[in-house]
């Protein structure tokens, strides 16, 4: 056993409102850059749908994440180093930006400057990589926002896959949920396996995933490794980049940026301490469907004495184990068994998870029958297909999320029989294995969600990885290349550096 | 003049290009890239870019074999010196074709396909019409090959080429007297070398590099960084494994 800590985070989709305010804010903070302004290191997505970049989730076509070969080993679905190696001169597997949409701007300045005309001027798209005009914006980073398009389009969605989906095309049968997405920081990361430079790389103290930016070459082979199509390659630097998890924040014990804006609180940072030496094993699981399971296998106890002994052992700082044993990501995926890894089947062990939506009851005449005794719908009624969700997180398996979604019901009718009738109503808590007090518990950090429960994060030790004193007259923040301004206008290697462009008064 | 361009420009040409990638490794990792543009347009690329990257690597390994193997080492296989060029000029020559064919696609998306158009830099733009000249000049040597089979004019090469190395003073007299079409390609091709560290073409040390990084420098498939400055204290007898922060 060999105990690492890794940041985790859970996204409740039951209350996930689709307002785009963490891919905006992610937006403004990492990627409004030259080369990335098509890159959303977070982006929410209405499903079903095909998503961004389109069809990601099909890996038939993309070739992400891992397979488990004939005689049983485990490799890159894109295949081993050598065929990764071959690929070099040309990545067939590589997405084009049409794939994500062609980034675009408008002519704001038409809007003021434009001569006295008979008609009002108007602001027309033109390309962010050409600058030339484009007449019709064929794609965006939500081109279907809000079940927009044509089903026949949308339902090309890999989560029907076993699915009568005709009948959701219909209008009385229509459903519609979010999925706000980001890197998963993998355990078993695909992105990082396929790398022929070693430049992306997993940090031993956090788990976080990042690339290093010197020792990237741009062979591009982690766009096309990353089954969740989260790594993206800058056209303009020439090299890959994703999310970091604000890892400047988390360092700091401050949540990330798309966690700190949520509005709707869905969003959960918390410490998972897990057992390295069963990473490939559990990755390498026989069946698709065993593959979550062997997940949960991986992380340890916080509250078990051999897995603290252990862990201090092994350099886990005391807060760190604290903040596992208080963790509300270790709550919701193994405790309540109410969050899921996002596609399972990819066999990277993803780290961000997600709670199911609950969603209303499909016929109207069976909600009548429910009546307001406590008695629980059936989750296998529910809106969404139960066999959608589980193709989303389980790999198929319908089990654990009706089982989820069973205590998601449950909670809301404690609740209501605890604040309307007044009743501590055991028996509904017991009908899915809990007691009132786990019920109240979940309540407080699903339903209510505070600041202190959403968000459980230790601060790095720095102390253990530098000498303060080192640092001292240091020159903080540059843009690479020591302590340069970053204010030269050009670079004898061919990299561009941008003068500071101050404002100037208009003569 | 012939002295300068024979004895003198290869020293220039080889220190700038060491010197200047050890410089610009050091100094600005973050440029030293192969500025892929498949994510922009991926239409002409794989055919193209197969095509060119094989073909200029058979050449370059060709060149380089070919060139500063010592002769003796032919005499002593017994591979005759009209075979020896008999083997260059249609492994040269093929490699020539494929390379120059692939790179045609690749110049043709570069200058007309208004996403690389914009996105590319001058060097960019210069350095493959360079690549592209000199295939066309590699290839036209081939027809004065074909004029001498026996393979003398081929060692007059070598010789020269060795005596760079070698530092013989009397190198540029060895091919006083070739044909001018040889002379060119040898200065564009020190002139490339020349210009080496100031284009994307550093990104042919990392491509040698990967296979070694990849597959024999790396146990497995992931790297797991630690900021620790002291290592994890040892358990079970074994030594904790964890990858110092490089």
């Amino acid at each position: 056993m060999r105990i690492r800590a890794q940041i985790g985070m859970v996204l409740n989709l039951d209350k996930c409102i689709g307002c785009h305010t963490c891919s905006v804010t992610c937006k403004n903070v990492w990627t409004s850059r030259d080369g990335v302004e098509y890159a959303w290191f977070n982006n929410v997505e209405t499903k079903p749908g095909t998503g961004y970049p389109t069809d990601w989730e099909n890996q038939e076509r993309w070739n992400g994440g891992w397979e488990r070969t004939k005689s049983g080993k485990l490799q890159p679905k894109q295949g081993s180093k050598w065929r990764i190696l071959a690929n070099m001169f040309g990545n067939p597997d590589l997405p084009e930006i049409d794939d994500y949409y062609e980034p675009f701007d408008f002519d704001y300045d038409h809007l003021k400057s434009a001569p006295e005309m008979q008609a009002f001027p108007t602001a027309r798209p033109r390309s962010k990589i050409t600058g030339e005009r484009i007449e019709k914006i064929e794609k965006g980073p939500n081109w279907e926002e809000i079940l927009g398009g044509e089903f026949s389009k949308r339902s090309e969605d890999y989560n029907f896959e076993g699915i009568q989906k005709q009948i959701y095309g219909e209008y009385e049968n229509t459903f519609m949920m979010y999925l706000p997405r980001l890197c998963e920081h993998c355990l078993n990361p695909a992105c990082a396996a396929s790398c022929p430079s070693g430049a992306i790389y997993k940090r031993e103290e956090d788990g976080i995933v990042l690339i290093d930016q010197e020792k990237c070459r741009g062979w591009r082979m982690c766009v096309s490794g990353c089954p969740y199509k989260k790594v993206y390659y800058n056209w303009s630097t020439g090299k890959s980049e994703k999310c970091t998890l604000c890892y400047p924040r988390i360092e700091s014990g401050n949540p990330t940026v798309c966690s700190e804006t949520c509005v709707g609180r869905i969003r959960y940072i918390g410490v998972m301490l897990y057992d390295a030496d069963k990473i490939e094993e559990a990755a390498n699981a026989p069946q698709k469907t065993d593959l979550y399971d062997a997940q949960l296998d991986v992380f340890l106890d916080p509250n078990d004495p051999v897995v603290i002994e252990t862990a201090r052992a092994d350099g886990i700082p005391e807060d760190w184990i604290k903040a596992a044993q208080e963790s509300p990501i270790w709550k919701m995926a193994m405790e309540w068994k109410v969050a899921f890894p996002l596609h399972p089947e990819y066999r990277t062990l993803p780290m961000v998870w997600y709670i199911p939506p609950l969603s209303p009851i499909q016929n109207a005449a069976e909600a009548g029958a429910i009546g307001t005794d406590g008695a629980m719908p059936d989750v296998r009624n529910l809106r969404i297909p139960l066999k959608y969700l589980a193709n989303m997180l389980t790999a198929g398996d319908e089990e654990p999320v009706a089982h989820a979604l069973e205590r998601m019901l449950a909670m809301r009718a404690y609740m209501r029989a605890k604040t309307v009738d007044g009743v501590r109503d055991e028996a509904i808590a017991a009908r899915v294995g809990l007691s009132g007090r786990v019920i109240e518990d979940m309540y407080k950090i699903m339903a209510l969600a505070d600041y202190e429960d959403r968000f459980v994060i230790p601060t790095t030790h720095r102390e253990q990885v530098e000498e303060a004193y080192d640092l001292r007259g240091g020159c903080g923040f540059t843009d690479g290349n020591g302590c340069s301004t970053g204010i030269s206008k050009g670079s004898l290697f061919g990299g561009s550096k941008k003068p500071l462009k101050m404002p100037t008064e208009v003569q | 003049m012939h002295n300068f361009f024979f004895g003198i420009f290869p020293y220039i040409a080889l220190g700038v290009a060491i010197m200047g990638s050890i410089a610009r490794y050091d100094r600005d990792p973050f440029t030293w890239k192969s500025s892929s543009s498949q994510l922009l347009r991926r239409k002409q690329l794989i055919v193209g870019s197969i095509l060119f990257h094989v073909g200029l690597i058979v050449i370059t390994l060709g060149h380089v074999i070919g060139l500063l193997t010592p002769i003796q080492i032919f005499d002593a296989v017994g591979i005759s010196h009209g075979a020896k060029q008999l083997l260059a000029v249609v492994a040269g020559g093929i490699a020539g074709v494929m390379a120059l064919v692939g790179g045609g696609m690749l110049f043709h998306r570069r200058w007309t396909d208004p996403r690389i158009r914009q996105t590319s830099s001058f060097a960019d733009i210069a350095i493959l019409a360079m690549l592209l000249a000199q295939l066309v000049l590699g290839l036209g040597t081939v027809f004065v090959s074909l004029g001498h089979l026996d393979g003398h004019e081929m060692t007059k090469f070598m010789s020269w080429a060795q005596g760079i190395f070698t530092f013989d003073g009397a190198a540029a007299s060895y091919i006083a007297d070739v044909a001018l079409v040889f002379k060119l390609h040898l200065i564009l091709g020190m002139t490339i070398i020349l210009v080496f560290p100031f284009t994307r073409l550093v990104h042919l040390v990392s491509g040698f590099a990967s296979p070694f990084r990849y597959l024999i420098g790396r146990r497995g498939y992931q790297i797991v960084r630690s900021r620790r400055s002291a290592p994890l204290p040892a358990r079970d007898g074994k030594a904790q494994r964890s990858t110092p922060a490089e």
